[in-house]
């Protein structure tokens, strides 16, 4: 029952999310970084449209290109170098396990495996509800707390596979 | 507020007023940047609440406080002026600790750390985690309140960065940077006072500083503590490099994964401009200077200068060939200084010490102390400084606790990706720059990781290849598709496929990319690897000869067992079995694993409390 009611919202949040081109220019006409004529501060600029979106629409990928005069090949291979940015939209909510060495040696992959299957999704990958997007990142620096994720920016610290389905069910219930 | 400080005199008098409010007042220092994770908040609230409902405001404080680095009791709570070290404490503890530590002087020894049971150490001062170290960089980490410019003036900060722009020469810093003998703590340990050198002398106008805070290597995390905890220090570090170098401008690039450091720095930023500490006519000296922070944005390429520098103008982080080094042309092609924030945050202290003082810290070659973030397999995780030559066992086994659950020590693996595992019979290494690197690793950041016996060292060198092997940036062959090929063999031995000339071939592979790569990614990559080959040779040959792990890490040369002479069938292994591989295990009938349907996962070994499950 419950995965048939995620299927529904699928359709309602996830795909109508389309980004008004007016909304784009709307947002990039107020961002400082935009703004005076130093050195373009790229990177910044692209942060600040996914925090504001969600991903890096094309639409707003194309704006900055014609506002920074930077051709938008370039801003792609920006856009596709760094792990951070995404051109798809994405879970709401973003999962971030760590995987690094700490983690490593206590069992991580365990963790990851149990957040793959209670997600039913692999990582780099979003719930077709749109609440959850699932990445594994290489340290949280956190290492104390291994093995450890993060959600949006809540830690969770050592973490065995029985505490991933509780956890997740905490967001789930939250609107 | 008070108005802005226009000398030093005026800095002086500020922090004098600052000091002459009422002391003698009993102040809570709770962790709340690291213990975050375990409800360090919480706590904070906690004792507020219970503060404000006895009206205790007046004599007790609460202070959000940085890192106290004994990570492994979070949320770690100090009590000042005393000095009682509380762990692992709970929001619920917070009445208690205000009736019986604050208002009645009585000790909770639940609270209390104890390396052995029954005998608990209420005092910081007293647990051995503490006794051995020598925080110089770390004093202020726990003690200030990092959201507040008075609090880290009170404990004098900014002191020595005015001191030095009013009463000394660019050129006098640097040679005192130059006797004091700081190496750089990124990596590669090169004299800071050398890069700064080239850089001041360098031609080309506006020079500018970095501070390298994209700590990418999985397993160090001082870097991160340090910004959060006390971000002054690693401001006033900047001020004082970017005078003698003669910077206007200086960036912090600090992970977008660090959310509280990112927070905390911009706030330290925010103030110290307000105050005058940074901007034009810094303190009256003339001398004007001003930092701006820039956001990762996920690419541990970027810890190479260069690829930080590409980084930070907009483009793809790839590193490029040197020379130019940055010191000549940098950032947007002028001349540029880049130090990580461990560095930076060890310049006040050479000048605050002297020169000639600081030097007189550690070994011959490596001056000041070292942190090291001790994690893995080890009692006491957490952050640890000391002085450059310590003993690897000193570190694991006193400061560390040792191994916990009796298990043996294997390795402990320093310098993250780009480092080596340290085999038991190197524990007395005397760890500084240069004897690392003669046992085949790096110092790196200063990531410790310990492992014990379950810990498989292929296992170990395949995690760590795949992981530079997705870092790879691309740019050059030997590191794109070396690693890669590295990674192929590494995987088969795991599965137990591989041959004795693949393991010669994995070596020579690894010589290859160390020598022909571009940049410090690719020529350390195949360090993991080379260490554990030259270590534990015997585990690599058992993998291929035996088609066995010795470690039992490698599931697919490892089968679980039950005993059945020890199973209690207490039907506890039965229910984490994600597989139903295990039937019996309950009715006094001992449980039986079909072998056909374990994955190896693991769950049922941690589940028994009998150590009944065996892995073969």
């Amino acid at each position: 029952m419950g995965q048939k009611q995620t299927q529904k919202v699928e359709s309602n949040s996830f795909a109508d999310n389309e980004i008004s081109q007016q909304a784009i220019s709307g947002f990039l006409a107020g961002l400082d970084k935009l703004k005076g004529n130093g050195q373009v501060n790229l990177i910044g600029i692209l942060q600040d449209v996914q925090d504001k979106f969600g991903y890096l629409p094309a639409e707003a990928l194309e704006q900055v290109s014609n506002l920074t005069k930077i051709p938008l090949s370039k801003i792609y291979g920006v856009v596709s170098f760094y792990s951070q940015f995404y051109t798809t939209p994405h879970g709401k909510h973003t999962v971030r396990c760590c995987s690094g060495t700490a983690c490593h040696v206590k069992g991580a992959e365990r963790v990851i495996d149990k957040l793959s299957e209670v997600l039913g999704i692999e990582q780099g990958q979003s719930t077709p509800d749109g609440k959850f997007h699932l990445e594994t990142v290489a340290c949280l620096g956190t290492c104390f707390l291994a093995p450890v994720m993060m959600i949006d920016e809540h830690y969770y610290g050592n973490l065995t596979a029985q505490d991933i389905k509780d956890i997740l069910n905490d967001y789930r219930s939250r609107a | 507020m008070t108005k802005q400080p226009k000398s030093i005199e005026d800095l002086k008098s500020w922090r004098e007023r600052l000091m002459s409010k009422p002391a003698g007042e009993t102040v809570v220092r709770v962790c709340s940047t690291g213990c975050r994770a375990l409800g360090a908040l919480d706590v904070c609230q906690a004792f507020e609440d219970e503060i404000e409902k006895l009206k205790l405001g007046k004599k007790v404080r609460v202070i959000r406080a940085g890192c106290h680095g004994l990570c492994a009791g979070a949320v770690a709570v100090v009590i000042d002026p005393a000095g009682i070290f509380y762990q692992k404490v709970k929001p619920e503890d917070a009445e208690e600790i205000i009736a019986k530590t604050i208002l009645g002087g009585e000790i909770i020894s639940r609270l209390c750390y104890a390396q052995q049971k029954d005998a608990p150490i209420s005092l910081k001062k007293d647990i051995p985690f503490y006794k051995h170290q020598q925080r110089l960089v770390l004093r202020n980490c726990g003690v200030v309140d990092p959201t507040s410019l008075e609090d880290a003036i009170i404990n004098g900060a900014y002191q020595t960065a005015a001191d030095v722009l009013c009463n000394k020469k660019p050129d006098v810093v640097i040679k005192d940077c130059l006797t004091s003998g700081l190496r750089g703590r990124g990596g590669a340990g090169f004299p800071v006072g050398r890069k700064w050198q080239f850089a001041r002398a360098s031609k080309g106008q506006p020079k500018y500083i970095i501070c390298n805070a994209d700590e990418g290597d999985p397993g160090a995390f001082m870097d991160r503590a340090l910004l959060e905890g006390d971000p002054h220090l690693v401001l006033e570090g900047m001020i004082i490099g970017a005078y003698a170098i003669g910077a206007s401008k200086g960036y912090i690039y600090v992970r977008a994964e660090y959310p509280i450091a990112i927070e905390h720095t911009e706030l330290a930023l925010v103030q110290t401009r307000k105050a005058g500490i940074l901007g034009r006519n810094i303190l009256g000296s003339g001398f004007d200077f001003d930092i701006e922070i820039r956001k990762g944005a996920g690419a541990f390429v970027c810890g190479e200068e260069t690829a930080l520098i590409a980084s930070i103008e907009g483009k793809r982080g790839m590193p490029r060939p040197r020379p130019p080094f940055p010191a000549a042309s940098g950032l947007f092609g002028k001349p540029t200084n880049i130090n990580n924030v461990e560095t930076w945050a060890n310049i006040p202290r050479v000048f605050e010490l002297g020169a000639e003082k600081y030097a007189e810290i550690g070994t011959d070659g490596s001056k000041g102390t070292k942190i090291f973030a001790l994690a893995g397999k080890v009692q006491n995780t957490g952050l640890v400084e000391v002085p450059m030559g310590t003993k690897l066992r000193k570190i694991i086994f006193d400061i560390g606790g040792g191994i916990p659950d009796g298990k043996e020590f294997k390795a402990a693996q320093i310098g993250g990706p780009s480092g080596g595992c340290v085999p038991a019979e190197h524990l007395d290494i005397e760890l500084d720059y240069d004897s690392v690197q003669k046992i085949g690793a790096i110092m790196g950041s200063g990531g410790l990781i310990v492992m014990d016996e379950s810990t498989c060292m292929v296992e170990i060198a395949r995690f760590f290849t795949d992981f530079v092997q997705e870092e790879s940036c691309g740019k050059c062959v030997p590191c794109r598709i070396g690693t890669r090929r590295m990674l192929e063999i590494l995987t088969a031995l795991t599965k137990g496929t591989a041959s004795q000339e693949q393991v010669e071939l994995l070596c020579e592979l690894g010589e290859m990319i160390r020598t022909s790569s571009l940049c410090g990614l690719g020529q350390t990559a195949p360090n993991p690897v080379l260490s554990t080959v030259r270590y534990f040779r015997d585990e690599y040959d058992a993998h291929v000869n035996d088609q066995k792990c010795p470690a039992g890490e490698c599931t697919a040369l490892t089968s679980l067992h039950v005993d059945e002479e020890i199973c209690r069938a207490c039907g506890k292994c039965v229910k984490v079995c994600p597989t139903d591989a295990i039937t019996g295990g309950v009715k006094k009938e001992p449980a039986q694993i079909d072998q056909e349907k374990c994955i190896v996962c693991g769950n049922c070994v941690t589940a028994c409390k009998f150590d009944a499950v065996i892995k073969k």
